[in-house]
């Protein structure tokens, strides 16, 4: 079909006509071929540009707007963006999520990179251990969190329990998810026991990776263990370090459901984070606008991780 | 040889104890859930802890079904979890092929789009989204949740990377037997995917069985709602019910668990794969 109408548009010099037929007919079939590829693009493409490409433009708008849901929307100008400094809950979020993100990557990571490395040795039993490892990162948050409260509970939890038959002072006791002091420990606690199988698995990917005859050259130069560890695993994990730190950074920008289940980000403001606040603007006090301000910082967090690791990943 | 036998054996009985006691203290937690939801609340935080109960109350696994409606909680997170994963698996795969085996303008920039967004975290665009969906009539309806989880960009890179893989040549002999794309995509491709298919499918699943701040912005009725949320919702109306939290937790865990262990395998190489790409 598309043969004989090329050769019709090619008209009525023959001489001439085999060129154009034939680049009329390619271009045909590049466009129809283009048509079958948006054929194939368009069921995905169509919900992800309309539920997510879309909010993510609204939001960079949102966020210099006054707008309370129901009334009409107001340009803000910088208003939202001023109001940062002056907030209290906001700074205090802020710093909270840093040091939620300061403490818990490098632990997270020196877990996750631990147990990798004992479980990648042949030992009997190791699937099920990995098995085991990995679990708390798939089971449901709700219901893990729920326990994790029950069994760090400052009065009744099996945690103080054990602290106390230790023979530590009742007085002196941890009061976990509801002491100032502790409440940070105990969200980051719960974020490391949860994550680590799954860092876990990247690195195993990582060691397997490693050629083994870099431990040859090493045991013939003498090394033991532990300089291998440091000349040889360490340096060779530097991309799957450099991938987990990234993941880890940005999970911990985003920390919110463990949060919300086990302190409510209290006592006080001690473990409210950004997105704690981000849902409590929008959702309980309908301050759009301001709620979308605060998302963008925690965008621009992302943003500038991803991009210094990045460049730092090139140098190296 | 006796030495060097000896020293593996001080060294490997020190690897065993090592993994022995972290796994023990990883799996904890849900020992001790397990423990509690066969006990009467007032016998939960008795100390020393008795593992196995000496009467164990399995009448808590038979109330949990009255006191709240489990059983329709399980309902709707299993209509969400399995057509947000067979809608995942279906657009994902397609514009995949699109991707990874055509050519068409504008190929590299909409592939950048996608790509750009998969570190955009969601809670960026969480409101806007909500007041979008509201605008649509879809706040307090499974759709919303459906429309928000079902065309993801990790979703299109995950099935483009293992594409990419698959010669081409097969799909250039295909096409001179006469299939056209869709027959090669459904005939060649599909068949071929699996692995890709079971890793995008247990992470779908897993992510929307567990999603936690997605149901909680949109389902209010109780009627509604997911298992994690209606499980939240029985905690604060029953604070004190120790035993039944427990064993609603049980129940809360067990489909993920089933899940799981039946395609970890998949799991743990997309895991792995997915870092190594990344």
């Amino acid at each position: 079909m598309s043969i004989s109408n090329s050769t019709i548009a090619a008209g009525d010099a023959p001489a001439a006509s085999r060129r154009p037929s034939k680049v009329l007919s390619r271009r045909r079939r590049k466009i129809q071929s283009a048509l079958v590829a948006y054929s194939f693009l368009a069921p995905n493409f169509l919900g992800f540009a309309v539920f997510t490409l879309g909010p993510i433009l609204f939001a960079f708008v949102l966020a210099f707007m006054h707008w309370d849901g129901s009334n009409a929307i107001t340009f803000a100008g910088l208003d939202n963006f001023w109001r940062l400094f002056e907030d209290k809950v906001f700074i205090a979020a802020f710093w909270n999520t840093i040091i939620y993100t300061v403490v818990s990557v490098p632990a997270t990571l020196a877990c996750a990179l631990g147990l990798a490395i004992l479980l990648n040795q042949k030992i009997f039993g190791r699937d099920f251990f990995r098995t085991a490892m990995f679990f708390p990162y798939v089971a449901s948050l709700v219901a893990v969190a729920v326990v994790w409260n029950m069994i760090f509970n400052p009065e009744m939890g099996p945690v103080n329990m054990i602290l106390y038959t230790l023979g530590l002072d009742p007085k002196d006791m941890p009061g976990w998810a509801a002491d100032r002091h502790w409440a940070m420990v105990t969200v980051i606690l719960f974020g490391v026991w949860k994550s680590m199988g799954y860092y876990m698995v990247i690195y195993l990917a990582g060691l397997q990776g490693i050629n083994s005859e870099l431990y040859e050259a090493a045991d013939l130069d003498g090394a033991n263990s532990w300089q291998k560890f440091v000349y040889v695993t360490v340096p060779q994990l530097g991309p799957t370090t450099f991938f987990v730190t990234v993941m880890l950074t940005i999970q911990s920008f985003k920390v919110f459901d463990q949060i919300y289940m086990i302190t409510q980000g209290g006592p006080g403001t001690s473990t409210l984070v950004l997105v704690y606040h981000i849902y409590n603007e929008a959702f309980i006090s309908w301050d759009l606008g301001y709620s979308s301000m605060i998302a963008l910082v925690l965008f621009f967090l992302v943003l500038a991780v991803t991009v210094v690791q990045f460049r730092r990943q090139r140098e190296d | 040889m006796k030495i060097a036998g000896r020293k593996v054996t001080t060294k490997s009985i020190a690897v065993y104890a090592t993994v022995i006691v972290i796994t023990a203290v990883m799996l904890m937690p849900f020992a001790w859930m397990l423990s509690a939801s066969l006990k009467l609340s007032r016998d939960v935080f008795v100390f020393p802890i008795e593992w196995i109960p000496s009467q164990p109350q399995w009448q808590n696994y038979v109330d949990i079904w009255t006191k709240i409606p489990l059983g329709l909680f399980i309902y709707n997170t299993s209509k969400l979890t399995i057509i947000v994963t067979l809608l995942q698996l279906l657009t994902s795969s397609f514009a995949a092929y699109a991707f990874a085996k055509l050519d068409f303008p504008y190929k590299n920039t909409l592939f950048l789009g996608y790509i750009a967004t998969i570190a955009m975290p969601w809670q960026v665009y969480m409101v806007p989204q909500f007041l979008l969906m509201r605008e649509f009539g879809l706040n307090n309806t499974h759709l919303a949740l459906i429309c928000l989880q079902a065309f993801t960009a990790f979703g299109v890179f995950l099935m483009r990377q293992f594409y990419m893989s698959i010669p081409t040549e097969l799909c250039e002999a295909a096409r001179i037997d006469g299939m056209n794309e869709y027959q090669i995509w459904a005939r060649i491709m599909l068949p071929l995917s699996k692995p890709a298919l079971s890793t995008l499918t247990i992470f779908t699943f897993v992510t929307t069985w567990n999603d936690f701040l997605g149901p909680m912005i949109y389902l209010t009725k109780t009627e509604l709602k997911t298992i994690q949320i209606g499980l939240r919702m029985f905690i604060s109306q029953y604070s004190a019910e120790y035993g039944l939290i427990m064993a609603a937790s049980v129940v809360a865990l067990i489909p993920v668990l089933i899940v799981f262990l039946s395609l970890q395998r998949f799991f743990v190489e997309g895991v792995a794969s997915s870092g190594l790409k990344g």
